[in-house]
């Protein structure tokens, strides 16, 4: 029976090479992803066309079944794995073709807040999914953000919070965004145990994400409004 | 039942009383006397060892039987993140001998329990802990406590099974008795995915078992019991905890509050005693006026039947999920297009 044949990557038609690969992203196998990746760049696919059509689309799967409770945190970072491997070999190809941005964000828990387990697996979710991410760690004050927004590009700001008391930090950096004549320019997504969408809208940011799964599917919506807008003016 | 008695006061209290008070929130009580977000809690005993008495006392005053030291994060890798990692010794026996003495001048008896929070780092392959480096960090931890003099440990806010596992080995290399509680946050489960039926059988199998186990914070109280009746189903004799939030942070005019009352944090101290735990207490937003109440309807309403989940529901509020992982209307994971070898 199929169960007891060895796959051989190599052997695999395009499509079901692709299949195969969504199948090792769900297991997080990192050698086997790896030479998929090689095996379809020897084929001829464009390092920007195997990053979306096999390594995003694969964990835009894994992504869905962290969001339904059916994969939780250990599977999620294993998965988050295997897609950094493929995407150690992708990086410097993709610069090199002038592939398309997916996105930038710039990440950080806030100030006062040392909790850093949530707010990594939205940057690796968001590498998942192939954004860049700048990745400020925890305990961080505005300045701090401002400065890594504006140095970096970013179009996405993510701030988490794991404390009742640190989450109204978040409204400092907005007010100071405001402030600076500056909010508009990015899209702020907010997240952390304690919150809720509500608060989210309390204190102006774009959106409240649940977990790293709607992170990641609330910063594609906002990209792909941001260039249709872009394109209308 | 081992044929020695049991020589620690938990175990003998829980001999003699069908269920013990445990206390609230640490956190919440002392951002209220003033610590900042962000510095460590545990400087506070020696810094400021009249709030952190002061916060015990609420707890006993309030009618707990059992209390927990501020502890938490006095593991060394938390206290690692403000330099004091070379404090762990000192910082949990001070918290502890503040606690002895508070609960050596009650005029009743009242356990002093060692709190232990989780290291903050996930579990090699994923991450960078390791099962030994767990074992040693907590065992750390455990020695000052009962140095301090505690009665026993209470290991809280778990995720992982590895962590629970590194908690009861160091629990043993102390020679303590222990209790431990794990978070269910994430879709009825832990972030790690244990289900409270996958908890259960992670407790059966330790050598070092510990004296009670349970749930504590999580997302709401009505989740919490649901979590309780997962345990519960499964039959066994450990005394069960339950140790759940005052209700859902609320966001108002900048600064936040726990939505659930004294009367609603009453009526889920009930539920919890009738689905099936002993020992019953509060986490964050529990501040002592939720004892009192909860004390009080303890002592007062009779033990009724086990409610179902749409009584929880109808007197706590709804659940933040459908499902908690445990039963057979389970997601099934993704179907795989072959096996791999």
């Amino acid at each position: 029976m199929a169960e007891d044949d060895e796959i051989i990557l190599s052997e695999l038609p395009d499509d079901e090479l692709v299949l195969q690969m969504y199948d090792d992203l769900y297991d997080g196998l990192k050698e086997e992803i790896e030479e998929g990746v090689n095996i379809l760049l020897a084929r001829g696919w464009t390092p920007y066309e195997i990053l979306t059509k096999a390594l995003v689309a694969g964990m835009t799967i894994v992504g869905h079944d962290f969001r339904d409770g059916i994969l939780f945190v250990p599977e999620v970072l294993l998965a988050a794995n295997a897609m950094k491997g493929g995407m150690f070999i992708l990086k410097p190809l993709l610069a090199e073709t002038g592939a398309p941005r997916v996105g930038k964000m710039v990440i950080g828990t806030v100030k006062g807040d040392i909790h850093d387990i949530g707010k990594n697996l939205v940057g690796m979710m968001m590498e998942g999914a192939g954004f860049e991410v700048v990745d400020l760690g925890i305990n961080n004050p505005v300045e701090k953000y401002i400065e890594a927004l504006e140095r970096e590009g970013a179009d996405i700001l993510g701030m988490s919070a794991l404390l009742t008391t640190t989450m109204p930090y978040m409204k400092v950096v907005i007010d100071t965004m405001i402030e600076k004549g500056m909010r508009d320019d990015y899209i702020v997504l907010v997240g952390g145990a304690p919150l809720n969408e509500e608060f989210g809208r309390a204190i102006g940011a774009d959106a409240y994400c649940r977990d790293a799964a709607v992170a990641v599917e609330t910063a594609k919506t906002f990209i792909a409004r941001k260039h249709n807008q872009g394109a209308v003016a | 039942m081992s044929s020695t008695a049991p020589t620690d006061l938990l175990s003998q209290m829980l001999a003699t009383h069908d269920w013990l008070l445990a206390d609230g929130a640490t956190g919440t009580n002392l951002f209220n006397m003033g610590l900042s977000a962000g510095e460590p809690p545990e400087m506070w005993n020696v810094e400021h060892a009249d709030r952190i008495r002061a916060l015990y006392q609420g707890a006993v005053d309030a009618g707990s039987d059992v209390f927990l030291t501020n502890s938490f994060g006095g593991n060394a890798s938390r206290l690692k993140l403000h330099g004091a990692q070379g404090r762990v010794g000192e910082l949990n026996r001070v918290a502890a001998e503040i606690g002895r003495d508070v609960a050596d001048k009650a005029n009743r008896k009242v356990v002093v329990a060692g709190s232990v929070g989780p290291t903050g780092e996930i579990f090699a392959p994923m991450g960078t802990m390791t099962h030994a480096l767990a074992v040693e960090i907590f065992h750390e931890q455990a020695e000052g406590l009962k140095a301090g003099g505690v009665d026993v440990l209470w290991v809280e806010t778990i995720s992982a099974a590895e962590e629970y596992r590194a908690a009861a080995e160091a629990a043993k290399l102390a020679g303590m008795a222990w209790c431990g509680t794990m978070s269910f946050d994430t879709a009825g489960r832990t972030m790690m995915g244990l289900t409270s039926a996958g908890m259960a059988a992670l407790v059966d199998s330790l050598d070092h078992p510990p004296l009670a186990f349970g749930a504590n914070c999580g997302v709401g109280a009505s989740d919490l019991l649901r979590t309780v009746l997962g345990f519960a189903a499964q039959g066994h004799e450990r005394p069960i905890i339950a140790k759940g939030n005052a209700g859902i942070p609320k966001y108002h005019d900048g600064h936040i509050h726990y939505d659930g009352t004294p009367e609603l944090m009453a009526e889920y101290a009930v539920l919890a005693r009738d689905s099936g735990a002993r020992i019953i207490g509060g986490c964050c937003g529990t501040m002592p006026e939720h004892l009192r109440h909860m004390r009080s309807a303890l002592e007062t309403r009779p033990k009724g039947p086990r409610p179902t989940l749409e009584t929880i529901a109808e007197k706590l509020g709804g659940f933040s999920s459908a499902s908690d992982g445990t039963g057979s209307d389970q997601p099934a994971p993704r179907e795989r297009r072959r096996a791999r070898s």
